[in-house]
This record gives C-alpha cells, sequence and structure tokens, in this order.
C-alpha cells in the first residue's frame, strides 16, 4: 500500500517546474558514498487485508489473554467506560499536531487546561502540567527539579519504590552529580521511620515516598513530609496507582511538595507498557522551575477567553541547554483518554471504583490469607495490591497455578533477595468474587 | 460560534455519566475507618453522558488536524496517519498485555518490537536499536548517554558536546541532562555545518557532535562523511537526529554515512498519529562498539521465540518503566509493512519533490536564505515583509484564514522570522496549489493591506490569542473565580 497522492502526470508537471528530469537529481546534494544504490532489503509491501491478518497471527502470539491475571505492579486492569474509546479516536484529536497555532488548537488546549485542573484537584496542588512520558521518567522529572530548587544534591528512594522508578532515577541522575540512598521499609511495608530520619540531613534535596508503594501498602505521607520539611529538604509523593486518589487524602493536603506519578488507570489499556500517562503537579512557586507543557487561560483579540502553551520560556525550544527538561513531545493523547475517564466517571464515579477497589482487595487478602500457610508479609493497609508470603517455594506454585491459566501476582524475589516467596497481588474492580475465590481454590490445591 | 464551556461549569451535583457494577463482594463497613480517606474531590466534575459526549464532540471541532487538511509544519513530518494502523494497535492481543506478564506469554509482544529493531537496522543503517524511549527527545538523552557510558569506560567521558547553530532546542538541553556543556558550531554560507569551525572546536575533551542531517534548513550536510571522519579521528561519536529522516529512507542511511547513533521519531518517518503532542516514540540505534550500553531489558531471539535479557551489566538502566511506548511501535512496524522497500523510497522521493515544488514556487515571494539545495523542507523568512512591519507570525495567523495549517516558525534560529515548510509526500497536488496561492495572496496582500494581516486570522473559532498577557499572569487551572487574562 502507498499512500502517495500525487498521479504520474503531477510527478511529471512538477519536476518540469522544479528544472529537473527526474527524482534523482532531486537528491544530487547526497554525496555517492553515501548512498544506499540498492532496494532495502525489507518484506514486500503488504495491502490492508495482508497486513491486518499478519498483525492478528502476530497479536494472537499472545496467549496472555486466556489468564486469569492478578498482575498489577505499576500496570493497572480497570473498567474504560465506552466514552473514552469513542471520543477519543476522532481524528480531529487523534491528528493533530502539539498545539504551536492555538487558535486552531482550542479544543486540544481546553482539553490540557482541564486535565491540568483535574490533577490538580486529585493531588491537591496548585499547578499541573499538560503530561509527561510515565510515572518512571516523570518520577526523574521531579527529582531533578527538587535539585533545581534547593541545589542540595542528596536524594532518599525508598525501598519500597517501584524497582523500575528507582533504575529510571538512577539512569537520569548519574551524570549530574546527584547522590542516590535508600531508604528501608518496616514490618508494616511502609517507609522505616527510624532509618529515614538517620539518613535525613541538610544536603538531601528530596526524600520521595511512592503511595500506595510497591509492595501496595498506603504511606503515611504525612509523617514522612513532616521528617522531610525539619530539615528544608523537599517531600516528592509518587502516585502509581492513580485511581487511589479517588479515595485517599489528596498528597498535597498531607504536606507533599511536588507530586507525581502514573495515571495509566484513567483510561489507558494495559498495552504491554504504553503508551501511559505521566503526571506531575505542584506548589505555585515551583512554576519557573517545573518541567514539560503548560496550558493556561488567555483571551483574544476581542476579549473573548481561549487557551495557549504559555510560560514556555522554561523550554528546550527556548532555552536551549538551560531549560527545565527536554521533554517536546509529551503524552497529549493519553491525557485527553484521562480527561474523558476522568469526567466520566466523575466525582461520584471515581470515588466508588477506588472503594470498589478496596473491598474487593480486602476481600482477597481475607481469603487468600486463610489459607493455611499463607501470610500476609506486611501489616499495612492496602489499596489494591497486597503481598503474600507463601509457604511453598514460588516459582513452584507459580508454575503449577499456570497450568491451571492463573496468573497470581508478580513474585517479588528478583528484585528483593529478602521477600523470598513473597508474591505482589493486585485485585480492581474488574475482577468478580469468582475469579477470587477461583484463585484461592486453586491455591488450597496447589499449596496442599 | 458559541465558546465551549469548562466541564467545570456544567458540573452539577448528582449528575451522573457511568454506573458501576454493584460491589459482588461482602462489603466490610468498617474498611475505610483506617485510612486517611477523603471526604471528597473538591469540585470534580458531575455531568451526564450526553453533555460528556457534546462536550468532546465540539472541542474536537475547534481543532485542526492532518484529517482536515495539509500541516506543513517544519520538522514535524506531518503526514497522513493510515488508518490500518491504528486498528493493528487496537488488537486485543496486543491491549491486553501486561508488561509484567511472563515472556512466554507475551511473545507477538515480542515479536512486534523485535521486528521493527530490525527493521529500523536495515532502514538506518545500524547494528542494534531499542525502542525504549518514549519521544525523540528522550531518545537523545538515551543516545548520549550511551556514549558517556563507552567514553568512561575508555576513561574519560569528556566535557564537551558539540551542536551546530541550525539545531532543534532539545539537542543541547539533552546533552546538558547528560552532564555535557554544550558548545555551538557555525553554519556556513550554505547553511551547513562550517568545517573550519568544527576542526577547531573538536578536540579530545570533546564527546560528541550531534547532527541533524538534512539539516533544519532541510539541507543535506554533504561532507557528513569528513565530518564523521573529523570526530572519530579525535575519539568522540557521531551523534545523528534523526528527526528528518523522511527524507532519506531507501536513498541513504546514517549508518553508511559513519553516524555511531541516531534517534528516530516513529510520529514523524513512520506516520504514527501524534495526539496533539504525543506519545511519541523516539528509538535509539547504534552501531556494534554502543550495543552494550543498551537500556535494559533487551528483546533476543531464542529457540524461534524472544526473550527479555535482564542482565546487561554494562547497560545504561532503564528510561521508561517498561518498554517504551508499545502501541505505538505496533503502529509504525504496521507502516513498515505496509509500505515495503519501495514505498519507503518513494515515500522519500516524493517527500522531496514536494518540498522543492513548493520552494520554486514561492522563490521571489518570499525570502530564501540559503540558497543550497534541500530536501524534504524548506525554511523562507519574512524579511521581504518586515519592509511593511508584517512578521512570520502575522503571515502564519492569515493562513488561517485561508484554512491551512501555518509552517514552523520557532526556528533555525540561524533564519530570522523563519517560516520552514515540510509538505511531506502523503500531500494532494491541489493542496500543495492551495497553499502556494495562499502564500502569494498574502505576500501581495502584506504589501498592499498589512492591517489585515496583523489583525488575522478573522475566522477562527477564536481571534488571535495574547500570549504575552497568558505568561504575564498565569491561569492554569480552572477555578470559580478565573477571569482571562487582558491587555498588552
Amino acid at each position: 500500500m502507498s499512500y502517495i497522492s500525487l498521479s504520474d502526470k503531477d510527478k511529471k508537471e512538477m519536476l518540469e517546474r522544479i528544472g529537473v528530469s527526474s527524482m534523482e537529481d532531486l537528491f544530487r546534494s547526497v554525496p555517492e558514498p553515501a548512498k544506499l544504490n540498492r532496494k532495502l532489503n525489507l518484506p514486500p509491501a503488504l495491502s490492508e487485508p495482508e497486513l491486518l491478518a499478519l498483525m492478528g497471527d502476530i497479536a494472537g502470539r499472545n496467549t496472555y489473554g486466556g489468564f486469569l491475571s492478578f498482575l498489577g505492579a505499576g500496570a493497572y486492569r480497570h473498567i474504560i467506560p465506552v466514552t473514552v474509546d469513542h471520543l477519543s479516536s476522532r481524528g480531529e484529536f487523534v491528528t493533530p499536531y502539539t498545539p504551536y497555532q492555538p487558535e486552531i488548537s482550542q479544543g486540544t488546549l481546553q482539553v490540557i487546561f482541564e486535565f491540568q485542573t483535574l490533577i490538580c484537584q486529585l493531588a491537591g496542588m496548585d499547578i499541573a502540567n499538560a503530561s509527561l512520558y510515565d510515572g518512571a521518567s516523570a518520577s526523574a522529572e521531579a527529582v531533578l527539579m527538587a535539585n533545581r530548587l534547593n541545589n542540595r544534591t542528596k536524594v532518599l528512594l525508598p525501598r519500597s519504590l517501584h524497582p523500575h522508578y528507582r533504575r529510571t532515577i538512577q539512569t537520569y541522575t548519574r551524570n549530574l552529580g546527584l547522590e542516590l540512598q535508600e531508604v528501608g521499609f518496616d514490618g508494616s511495608g511502609r517507609l522505616n521511620p527510624a532509618d529515614l530520619e538517620a539518613k535525613l540531613d541538610d544536603r538531601t534535596a528530596a526524600v520521595v515516598c511512592q503511595s500506595p508503594n510497591y509492595f501496595g501498602v498506603v504511606e503515611d505521607l504525612k509523617a514522612v513530609a513532616d521528617l522531610a520539611h525539619r530539615r528544608q529538604a523537599l517531600a516528592v509523593a509518587v502516585v502509581a496507582e492513580a485511581l487511589s486518589l479517588g479515595i485517599l487524602e489528596a498528597p498535597g493536603r498531607l504536606g507533599a511538595d511536588i507530586v507525581t506519578g502514573e495515571a495509566q488507570s484513567f483510561g489507558l489499556p494495559l498495552g504491554f507498557g504504553g503508551p501511559y500517562l505521566g503526571f506531575m503537579a505542584c506548589a505555585q512557586d515551583f512554576l519557573r522551575q517545573f518541567p514539560g507543557r503548560i496550558a493556561g487561560l488567555t483571551s483574544d483579540l476581542e476579549g473573548r477567553p481561549g487557551f495557549v502553551l504559555t510560560i514556555s520560556t522554561r523550554e528546550q525550544h527556548i532555552r536551549r541547554e538551560k531549560a527545565t527538561s527536554n521533554i517536546c513531545t509529551n503524552q497529549a493523547w493519553c491525557a485527553l483518554r484521562a480527561t474523558i475517564f476522568m469526567e466520566t466517571l466523575g466525582h461520584d464515579g471515581l470515588r466508588e471504583m477506588a472503594c470498589q477497589n478496596i473491598q474487593k482487595a480486602h476481600y482477597a487478602r481475607e481469603q487468600l490469607t486463610a489459607l493455611p500457610g499463607v501470610k500476609a508479609r506486611f501489616s499495612g493497609r492496602s489499596f489494591n495490591e497486597f503481598v503474600l508470603q507463601l509457604p511453598k517455594r514460588w516459582p513452584d506454585v507459580d508454575a503449577t497455578l499456570r497450568k491451571r491459566n492463573i496468573l497470581a501476582g508478580v513474585g517479588l524475589e528478583a528484585h528483593y533477595p529478602e521477600l523470598k516467596d513473597c508474591v505482589l497481588v493486585n485485585v480492581t474492580e474488574v475482577l468478580r468474587r469468582q475469579d477470587i475465590d477461583r484463585l484461592a481454590g486453586a491455591l488450597r490445591e496447589v499449596l496442599r | 460560534m458559541i465558546r465551549e464551556p469548562l466541564i467545570f461549569e456544567i458540573s452539577d451535583k448528582g449528575k451522573r455519566a457511568f454506573r458501576l457494577p454493584k460491589l459482588d463482594v461482602p462489603f466490610s463497613k468498617d474498611l475505610l475507618a483506617g485510612y486517611r480517606v477523603r471526604e471528597e474531590v473538591e469540585d470534580f466534575p458531575q455531568v451526564s453522558e450526553v453533555e460528556v459526549v457534546r462536550h468532546f464532540t465540539r472541542l474536537s471541532q475547534t481543532n485542526y488536524a492532518v484529517d482536515i487538511g495539509f500541516y506543513p509544519l517544519g520538522s514535524c513530518t506531518m503526514k497522513y496517519n493510515p488508518k490500518v494502523n491504528d486498528r493493528a494497535a487496537s488488537l486485543e492481543g496486543f491491549l491486553a498485555a501486561h508488561p509484567q506478564a511472563p515472556a512466554e506469554l507475551v511473545q507477538g509482544c515480542l515479536e512486534v518490537l523485535k521486528l521493527t529493531e530490525e527493521f529500523l537496522c536495515e532502514i538506518a543503517g545500524l547494528d542494534a536499536f531499542t525502542l525504549q524511549p518514549a519521544a525523540g527527545a528522550q531518545g537523545e538523552l538515551s543516545g548520549m548517554m550511551l556514549i558517556r557510558a563507552r567514553l568512561a569506560e575508555r576513561g574519560n567521558p569528556r566535557r564537551t558536546v558539540l551542536i551546530p547553530d541550525s539545531a532543534h532546542g532539545t539537542n543541547p538541553s539533552s546533552a546538558h541532562i547528560c552532564g555535557y556543556q554544550v558548545q555551538v558550531i557555525n553554519s556556513d554560507a550554505n547553511g551547513r555545518i562550517d568545517l573550519a569551525d568544527l576542526e577547531r572546536a573538536m578536540t579530545d575533551e570533546v564527546a560528541a557532535l550531534m547532527v541533524t542531517n538534512p539539516n533544519t534548513l532541510g539541507v543535506f550536510e554533504t561532507d557528513i562523511k569528513k565530518i564523521a571522519g573529523l570526530v572519530h579521528s579525535r575519539g568522540g561519536f557521531l551523534y545523528m537526529d534523526g528527526a528528518n529522516l523522511n527524507a532519506l529512507t531507501g536513498i541513504s542511511r546514517p549508518g553508511d554515512m559513519d553516524v555511531d547513533v541516531i534517534h528516530i521519531n516513529l510520529h514523524k518517518t513512520f506516520s504514527t498519529p501524534h495526539g496533539g503532542g504525543g506519545p511519541g516514540s523516539g528509538p535509539v540505534g547504534v552501531k556494534k562498539e554502543l550495543e552494550p550500553y543498551l537500556p535494559c531489558p533487551v528483546v533476543k531471539r531464542k529457540n524461534g521465540g524472544f526473550v527479555l535479557e535482564h542482565n546487561r551489566p554494562k547497560s545504561i538502566g532503564r528510561v521508561h518503566g517498561f518498554h517504551g511506548n508499545f502501541l505505538v511501535a505496533v503502529k509504525a512496524l504496521a507502516y513498515i509493512l505496509s509500505l515495503g522497500p519501495e514505498g519507503l523510497r518513494e515515500m522519500a522521493e516524493v517527500a522531496v519533490l514536494n518540498s522543492n515544488y513548493i520552494r520554486k514556487s514561492l522563490e521571489g515571494h518570499y525570502h530564501l536564505k540559503y540558497q543550497a539545495p534541500t530536501l524534504h523542507e524548506c525554511v523562507f523568512s519574512d524579511k521581504l515583509q518586515k519592509e511593511q512591519g508584517v512578521t512570520n507570525i502575522d503571515i502564519a495567523k492569515r493562513l488561517i484564514d485561508y484554512g491551512l495549517h501555518p509552517p514552523t516558525m520557532s526556528f533555525p534560529l540561524i533564519v530570522p522570522g523563519a517560516l520552514m515548510i515540510e509538505p511531506t509526500e502523503t500531500e494532494t497536488r491541489r493542496d500543495l496549489d492551495l497553499f502556494i496561492q495562499a502564500m502569494t495572496a498574502i505576500a501581495r496582500e502584506a504589501a498592499e493591506d498589512p492591517q489585515l494581516l496583523k489583525d488575522a486570522p478573522h475566522t477562527s473559532y477564536v481571534r488571535r490569542l495574547n500570549e504575552t498577557a497568558a505568561a504575564r499572569s498565569p491561569v492554569l487551572k480552572w477555578t470559580r473565580s478565573m477571569k482571562p487574562p487582558q491587555g498588552g
């Protein structure tokens, strides 16, 4: 298939107008040694039906869909209202560029403005940006921002922060002279306050705290922020499961200075990990150091309201190497989907969905910890994920459950050698009681 | 047209657009008592489904888009986004795949990643690719980190990165976040890298030269192999910003130009829709020497299937939580498969044909600072119109009245008042001619009635918006009392 719209006559006339005799002549500025001069070694072009058949075959080689899955760990399956797919697939939303010409991009800009407002409401903060790539890179941007704000160089990262987020923060900071120190967790699964206090000092730029953390445990953000503030360090709250904000107190109200994370839960499919939706919100005072695009309200020539991208003197296309971030393209279409999701669910729907997650995860935890030898690894309260300690080797249990088409969760030993035979189980509103009972029944038999 | 209200302005207590199924597990009454629960999310919207649907439908109608018409935004490669690619990316097998699922259960996803990497290797003439970077700028950052990691292993990460004055703003910004000082290299009279300047700047403390080829003027760096030789001779690396690869597919390969690292924008060259500002995807390709440093995990072929290799001791680590913008890669793969080798070459040829057709047709009407031959884009300026006090912004806003999207204006910095035009290969002759007619008409209007341009656009949903006021008194979210900033 080709997507060229010119006829042979068009091509001929256009070459004539330009004053060259052939297509090759258009590439005279490319020197011979840099030319390929052979056909690319790629499969021959496919028609639309052939392409769909091939892609269908490839997608069919994913057998994951046949499993009852309790995998979460930073990527969550939630209900996606039909309005989200329907409205977000409109060509007027799918096929524009970044809204550099605001007069013909008001749809995109107003959506960003509404998205920023919704994120501020959920996070309890003054300002939010138009989106970042994902939760991991957004967390890294938050750490870099903290360093710019107070010029301190030490960052405390909890061991209970998503391992992939930790790894991403390491990658982003390794060339900038920042020192990362790890803070352990206690028996509740929460950040160990004594360890945090011991490591906090006057060089500490920021204390990062994920809540609910990687183990699903809800942190005492207020206590962490208070400790950080005693040393004038910034408290960075990371939220990898944005749905929790529908019911749990806003991090901003608990003292967080920067709230960042992953909003994939708001209308984005699992999609093997992307595109997802990084978000960030903070206090008004930090505006000049804030990364990413921001939409703002203004007025037109006749005094009517409208929206534009603004405070762009922070950005790479103006500040170049002095920019607050190198980000240019972000995740605008994902933010659109999240906005449709949030506005469709609305105040009561979001709260109810969040509550159902707590209730269902609680039910699952009760059922599973009632099995002989199975214990909750941590005592702390969780949102929709919890860690089980199994009485048998996890790889064996996992293999046997898989034979029954069940994925009970993410094993933790690979990233946490101290959590041998521990598994992180995620339960959202899409799982039914019978699904949870099926897991409990199967696990009972496997452990017998 | 009536202004579409913000959703918060039509919200009212008790309205709902969605109902959840009833809770099917026993309700545990006192459960919430143990949490710090919020009473409400203050001012979070409450609207009906009809309101949601009309709200977003009406908002969409105020957007311009590639599906509507010509979008010659230079360096952005706003080509047609084939619908079949979106369909491929909505196959349930891809949508439902969990990124932490065991590799045996997501062989299809790993196949997509591997095939895309392999095809990009062939197209770019490089040895390995990673699809983890989520956009071009993250690709640049990752690519520079690979170089730094390699140099550090050789003993000295070095201090400086050289960047031509015509470069996109992300280049210096990415180099900076990678811990490097940026040194600017001048362009010569043809808009190409000034070789003498490069030779002076190229020392043993230079980690890399970041070059865009063809550059942001649309000009091919004819001396690219000489440039590469110069950089390599002092132990540096040649980084290529692949934003303009659309000009070269099937014609010339960065690897054959002796480029060591490249990032490619799948949302430009490989037609994945830009979604109003993303998601993009910024795969990074490298020569063998840099392969051990690629972000992890890496997809490998094994026994007729695919595995994820996590144990990569030299890897720079992760730049993304999972595998990058996977569904974007599905669309790019579908695009490569539907075009095939001939289609990819024709794509570059016609992109260059269309651009040169526009260039030829607008010469004389607008000032062209650099006379060197151009490929996929051309950069005019407002120099002639400035005499009437008309700027590139006025010209752009007037184009909106003609129903067209304006060109890029914010760079290259070496052309003041730039009008950077990239038509891409998918445009119709009719749209190209409409654009040319509109541009020549505007040149005439600038001479005869400059105020008409100063007041443009006249026909859009909103009139010209005051960007200065927005930045001076920022209103960045809805509140009940918010008022639009006014005044100059």
